[in-house]
């Protein structure tokens, strides 16, 4: 079985819920008290999808302003991107808007987009129609769902959908930025250059095998 | 607190400065501003360097309110600027006579209703933090909202350009009634403190330099000047939203830290090998390219630093770092990354810092501080291997174990009648003191502790008079505070306790320090 190791990006303004989708989809739990992301948080997560091993590395950005300027860092070698909205909020709705247009300008290769509008559970208060989201979505060529950090709606499925439209990218797309890792390697981003780390011998043996035994997954 | 019943004798074996002990003045010379130049917090200078040029001696300004109407609370107000010398025999004619409530209504016509400064728990609070910009638009406030607050602000504004322009000088503390006004004014920003605690004139000042740098922390003085450089009138919350949390968290950890008025670190207390054994993990597992400072935090204490041979990490850095994990909860969930600006490091830009918590509990945090803002992975990998050491060496069972320990208890220094000390090593700009144990259990009494050190501390360091000893008798406890070339001692013994019995313990507690000094410092320093 290959494993497809692919960088996700969460973008969308603050408050709208990103961290508690990752937290519902990576962890399995949703906290009243999440608090407003740092910089930004990685996760990782790894599903089996179609015959293949899917490893998500998922960037979870902070929406505040101070840390707009770091965006570019996590999406531009993503291979997806989800773009979460408030739906209770029409203004982070258009904020989405602003976010496909940066993506369009900055990335180069082809990314999964994933449109969705959070807090469902509070749709009696909905201020963007899921007619207006869809065929928005429809208009940049983006998956579309609505979810709920909260009551667990949606998000296993947006996730997924995106797994899934990975896969069909690695084999349809040979310039996708998508790569697989052979199955003993477990370490994350190890082709980001661990080369530079000069281990003392005696360490070096001892965390691999660790590493590989580990990595039966 | 020990207040103005002096009720004190100075001890002169270390030195002929007895008789030259006077009562305080709340007004002190320019040069009163600054820490003892060894002290390793140093306030920005910079700003007050064109004062120490000038003659001194002349009260330049001194506005007093006329304002009759008390229950206004329009205080009367005495404005001192830098080149103020206080003399008994102020030339009433060279005051200004302004009514401050003159002033406040010039200045703002609009929305008084909606003015926070009327409420009365607003005015209780004990101390007040302000940021605004030159051109007084609000950017902070301690206590309720700083919408709110526009009249006020613009009070601040005006007092600071009305002596700059008048005299191009600089307004440094008012006070007024049990108020102290203490500003700071660092271009392009004005900080103010009012305060109706025990702090200092001196020690409110430190405190704004440390909410300047946290600022600065957040946004690089290279943004913050170019900002403003712009636009004037820009509103800097939109740049500081979400770093609020910052501010507060930071002024509350002075209030209950003393780390802060001390200009010292705290380390956690580690048997030397175990510490050994973590830095050498750090310096195994962590010699990265462009990795300038490794360190572990643990409950606000210093566990290691690594640091590249170059370079030095600055107390007030590490205070910015230390309050950054200590505001932030969001690093328990996940590997982080984020920028961070030490401004004493380099404060036009910023090191981009992998932070993690190394145990399930979350109480252990290790943060890896680049350049290289492409590093995240590189980085997630050395702390992986450094946690599989640690776990292998028992590394975070030591440090879990210490923690639940709190500090150490006074008694196991085996001196009767001391209650409770402050040691810093001065070299190394680190602290240790015991836990806090009775008769001070309780948050007032907590509080009351912090404000007796805080006295002590000020009366040592005030730079008018800069002691060496002193020994202090008040109504519920004696003080002795004690500053050697290598260290600063601060101790409060028991009311009844004499000066021959208290030098006597104070010599056996230097001993028995130093017979621990391994444990509870970091004396080597370790780099890559
Ligand atoms: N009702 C409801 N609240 C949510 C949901 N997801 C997140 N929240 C709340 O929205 C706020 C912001 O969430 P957070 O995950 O920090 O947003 P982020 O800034 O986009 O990462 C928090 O108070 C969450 O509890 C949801 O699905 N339903
Ligand atoms: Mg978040």
């Amino acid at each position: 079985m290959n494993t497809i190791e692919a960088k996700v990006v969460v973008l969308g303004t603050q408050a709208v819920g990103k961290t508690s989708v990752v937290i519902r989809y990576v962890g399995g739990m949703f906290s009243k008290a999440v608090s407003p992301t740092i910089g930004a948080s990685f996760f990782t997560y790894k599903l089996t999808v179609n015959n293949y091993r899917v490893k998500l590395q998922v960037w979870d950005t902070a929406g505040q302003e101070r840390f707009r300027s770091m965006a570019p860092m996590y999406y531009r070698k993503a291979n997806a991107a989800m773009l979460i909205y408030d739906m209770t909020s029409a203004d982070t709705f258009y904020d989405i808007k602003e976010w496909v247009s940066e993506l369009k300008r900055n990335v180069d290769n082809p990314i999964v987009m994933c449109l969705i509008g959070n807090k469902c559970d509070l749709s009696d208060n909905r201020e963007v129609s899921v007619k207006e989201a869809q065929e928005y979505a429809e208009s940049i060529g983006a998956l579309f769902h609505e979810t709920s950090a909260l009551k667990n709606i949606g998000i296993e499925e947006a996730f997924l959908e995106v797994a899934q439209q990975l896969i069909k990218l690695y084999e349809t797309s040979p310039n996708s930025g998508l790569h697989t890792i052979d199955m003993g390697e477990n370490r994350s981003g190890a082709k980001e250059g661990n080369s530079s780390i000069k281990l003392p011998e005696e360490e070096s043996s001892k965390p691999a095998t660790q590493q590989d035994t580990k990595c039966a997954c | 607190m020990a207040d103005s019943k002096e009720a004190e004798q100075v001890s002169t074996s270390e030195s002929e400065q007895s008789d030259l002990i006077e009562p305080e003045t709340c007004i002190h010379r320019e040069n009163s501003m600054l820490l003892p130049a060894e002290n390793f917090i140093s306030i920005d200078y910079e700003s007050f360097e064109n004062y120490d040029c000038q003659p001194s001696g002349v009260i330049h300004e001194i506005v007093r309110s006329n304002s009759q109407d008390k229950s206004e609370e329009t205080p009367d107000v005495v404005l001192s600027s830098s080149n103020d010398e206080f003399s008994a025999g102020e030339d009433k004619e060279e005051r200004k006579q302004i009514s401050a409530k003159e002033l406040a209504s010039a200045l703002t016509e609009e929305d008084i209703e909606e003015d926070e400064t009327r409420k009365p728990e607003w005015r209780a609070q004990k101390k007040h933090i302000f940021i605004l910009s030159e051109a007084g638009k609000p950017i902070y406030s301690r206590h309720g909202s700083e919408d709110k607050l526009v009249t006020i602000m613009g009070v601040l504004q005006a007092l600071v350009s009305f002596v700059h322009d008048s005299n191009k000088d600089n307004i440094r503390c008012i006070i007024a009634g049990d108020h102290k006004f203490v500003f700071y004014v660092r271009d392009p920003l004005i900080l103010v403190c009012v305060s109706q605690g025990a702090d200092s004139t001196q020690q409110l000042l430190l405190q704004l330099t440390y909410v300047y740098n946290q600022v600065l922390s957040v946004l690089t003085h290279k943004t913050l000047v170019s900002i403003f450089k712009q636009r004037r009138n820009y509103d800097l919350r939109r740049l500081l939203s979400g770093s609020e949390k910052f501010l507060d968290s930071l002024l509350s950890l002075i209030e209950t830290d003393y780390s802060f008025l001390l200009g010292a670190v705290r380390c956690l207390p580690l048997d030397l090998q175990v510490r050994d054994m973590i830095s050498q993990s750090i310096i195994q597992h962590a010699r990265v390219k462009d990795l300038v400072f490794a360190l572990i935090l643990a409950n606000n204490q210093l566990v290691t630093l690594v640091r590249m041979k170059k370079y030095y990490l600055h107390p007030v850095d590490l205070h910015l770092i230390i309050n950054l994990v200590h505001a932030s909860e969001s690093f328990k969930a996940a590997e982080s990354w984020t920028p961070i600006c030490l401004p004493k490091f380099d404060s036009s830009g910023y090191l981009q810092a992998h932070i993690s918590y190394l145990d399930e509990s979350c109480q252990t945090c290790l943060l890896l501080l680049t350049v290289d803002r492409e590093s995240f992975f590189t980085l997630s990998d050395c702390k992986n291997k450094i946690k599989e050491r640690l776990l292998k060496y028992n590394g975070l069972n030591a440090i879990g174990d210490s923690l639940t320990k709190t500090s150490y208890s006074i008694n196991q220094c085996g001196i009767t009648d001391l209650r409770h000390f402050l040691y810093k090593s001065r070299s190394t700009a680190q602290y240790t003191s015991p836990e806090v144990e009775a008769p001070y259990l309780g948050t007032e009494e907590q509080e009351r502790l912090f404000g007796l050190y805080q006295y002590l501390h000020h009366r040592i360091h005030t730079s008018a008079r800069p002691l060496k000893i002193l020994y202090h008798v008040g109504p519920h406890e004696t003080l002795l505070g004690w500053i050697t070339q290598g260290f600063e001692l601060y101790a409060v013994f028991g009311p009844l306790v004499t000066k021959p019995s208290a030098i006597h313990s104070i010599n056996k507690l230097l001993k028995w320090i130093k017979r621990e000094e391994d444990r509870l410092f970091i004396l080597n320093s370790v780099t890559f």
